[in-house]
């Protein structure tokens, strides 16, 4: 079992917690695990051909899986997966433009698509 | 029997070589040695040798070994005739330092000799008192005090994070503070935004924050900026600034300063929080990664609240600004080692920071060398549009300066999976 931490914006999907227990020796396994028990994560995480979404960055310990070997990355029960989402937080005080329109990022760009996963060996 | 004045002189030169003004100048060029200027404050303020550290004559014992632990580092001491320089080098003999030389002729020598030396800079008496704790401190002293004092940051926004950022560095004396905001003071912004307070609800936050930091330092210019950070007014906005403050909360936002930000080569210290955790890093453009290499595009709206929906423990953004001022005066200094390249997590709960590294996307469409030699072709490469407030064109080139083109005059910009959206 390795551990997932997962971020504040996200641990609703996970009954709050912090941190989860997962099964797999790969980044992908991991990640795969994770939405097969919290299923609410999946649209969240992965795209519909079960990429990783662009606009989530996973590391493994403190390393950008993108650098390694992406979803085959292996995984030792000692290490620590971190999702991480852009996040737009500036603790509510500056609104510089209008809330940006739900229908122009439905669903991952399409040109960014399996961009993270899709990379393998650049 | 009690030596003459004349004879303490004539033992110093025997046991101290003495160097001419010029061997002092091709030993500082080489780039070993510590030059010491041993004279008193009111003289080294007149002007000195350029990268010499000051330690006057009455302190050098006690202040040596922290300059130069090495003992066997060369070292050359000049005062203002070469006497003062010779006793001094003595002492240190006496320290065991094994190269010490003193340079004839001392300051006015060099001078006359044409060679370079650092202007005066002056503080007021006031200012001396005012900054005293940084003159102090070696890494910033009076040369750093007066890089502070010309230097000119730029905070997006004067809310959680703004807030604590600008009074700090308003307390350190950085001479130009812009702000950008087009908000007004709400009850609910209290909780956190401290430059900010309850008799200023429905002031112009712009006009609040300034109140608040001229107040605690006079010394300082403030530049309002009181309108919404827009495709065709960014480029105007942050020209001229030495580093800007990132505490934006939307995406938008975000991304048109990141793409302004790498084209006009300024580095941004962005965090942001979200109820008891914050991030932070430096996005210095072509050092370490920009916004872009690391979130190309953003996170459609129902993944992404903001902080009005989330909520935010005020002391996380108080704490996670603090960290921004900290990152901001190491790069107006070069000192220390910033966060470009890293992102701190905070996570109040823990009481814990982590660390996870951040790298260049070598295909990022802003900060990319193909990025930059595609701007200086005048076909910028397509950069995934955000919402309605338009896309930075990326029109210079993008080093060293602004762009060249500016909005509207690099070529239209492709907005990646946005038809319809305004560019």
């Amino acid at each position: 079992m390795s551990a997932i931490r997962i971020p504040p914006v996200l641990r609703a999907n996970v009954g709050g917690a912090k941190q989860v227990e997962v099964e797999g020796s790969t980044v992908g396994e991991l990640l795969s695990g994770l939405v097969a028990a919290h299923p609410g994560l999946r649209d969240q995480l992965l795209t519909p051909d079960g990429e990783l979404n662009r606009f989530v960055n996973v590391y493994l310990n403190d390393q950008d899986v993108r650098y390694l070997q992406n979803a085959d990355t292996p995984v030792d029960p000692r290490d620590t997966l971190i999702i991480l989402p852009a996040m737009a937080g500036g603790a509510g005080s500056f609104r510089g433009a209008v809330s940006f329109r739900g229908a122009v990022f439905g669903r991952g760009a399409a040109s960014f698509r399996g961009a993270v996963f899709g990379r393998t060996g650049e | 029997m009690p030596q003459s004045y004349s004879d303490l002189l004539r033992e110093a030169r025997s046991q101290v070589r003495e160097v001419s003004v010029q061997e002092a100048d091709l030993i500082r060029q080489r780039g070993d040695a510590l030059i010491v200027d041993v004279r008193e404050d009111s003289e080294w303020e007149q002007g000195h040798v350029p990268g010499a550290e000051h330690i006057s004559k009455s302190y050098i014992e006690m202040q040596i070994e922290s300059a130069a632990p090495d003992r066997d580092r060369p070292l050359v001491l000049y005062c203002a005739g070469g006497i003062r320089s010779l006793l001094a080098g003595q002492a240190l003999q006496a320290l065991g330092y094994t190269d010490v030389v003193s340079m004839a002729g001392g300051f006015q020598g060099w001078k006359t000799q044409g060679l370079p030396w650092s202007a005066p800079v002056l503080l007021s008496n006031e200012q001396k008192q005012r900054y005293s704790r940084h003159l102090l401190i070696p890494e910033v002293g009076l040369e750093g005090q007066v890089k502070l004092l010309g230097s000119k940051v730029l905070f997006i926004g004067a809310g959680g994070l703004g807030s604590p950022a600008m009074l700090y560095l308003a307390a350190a004396g950085v001479g130009t503070i812009g702000i950008v905001d087009f908000d007004i003071v709400d009850l609910s912004n209290l909780q956190r935004q401290i430059v900010h307070t309850t008799e200023r609800i429905g002031e112009k936050k712009v006009d609040s924050a300034r109140r608040t930091i001229q107040a605690l330092n006079p010394d300082i210019n403030v530049v309002g900026h009181d309108e919404m950070l827009v495709a065709d007014n960014v480029e105007r906005i942050i020209a001229g600034y030495d580093v800007i403050v990132d505490g934006t909360d939307t995406f938008e936002t975000r991304y048109l300063l990141n793409d302004a930000a790498v084209v006009a080569n300024i580095p941004v210290v962005h965090a942001s929080v979200f109820r008891f955790e914050g991030q932070l890093t430096v996005f210095q453009p072509y050092v370490g990664p920009c916004y872009r290499c690391l979130y190309p595009t953003p996170p459609p709206p129902e993944l992404a609240p903001g902080c009005s929906v989330a909520g935010v423990l005020g002391v996380v953004p108080g704490i996670m600004g603090m960290l921004q001022a900290n990152e901001t005066i190491k790069l107006l200094l070069g000192i220390g080692d910033s966060l470009a390249g890293r992102l701190l997590l905070f996570d109040a709960l823990d009481a814990t920071f982590s660390e996870l590294r951040l790298r260049r996307d070598p295909a990022c469409p802003v900060c990319s060398d193909a990025a930059v030699e595609a701007r200086r072709s005048g076909r910028p490469m397509a950069v995934a549009a955000v919402g309605d407030g338009g896309t930075f064109a990326l029109g210079g080139p993008g080093l060293g300066g602004p762009g060249l083109g500016g909005p509207g005059l690099g070529g239209s910009v492709g907005s990646v999976g946005s038809a319809g959206v305004a560019s």
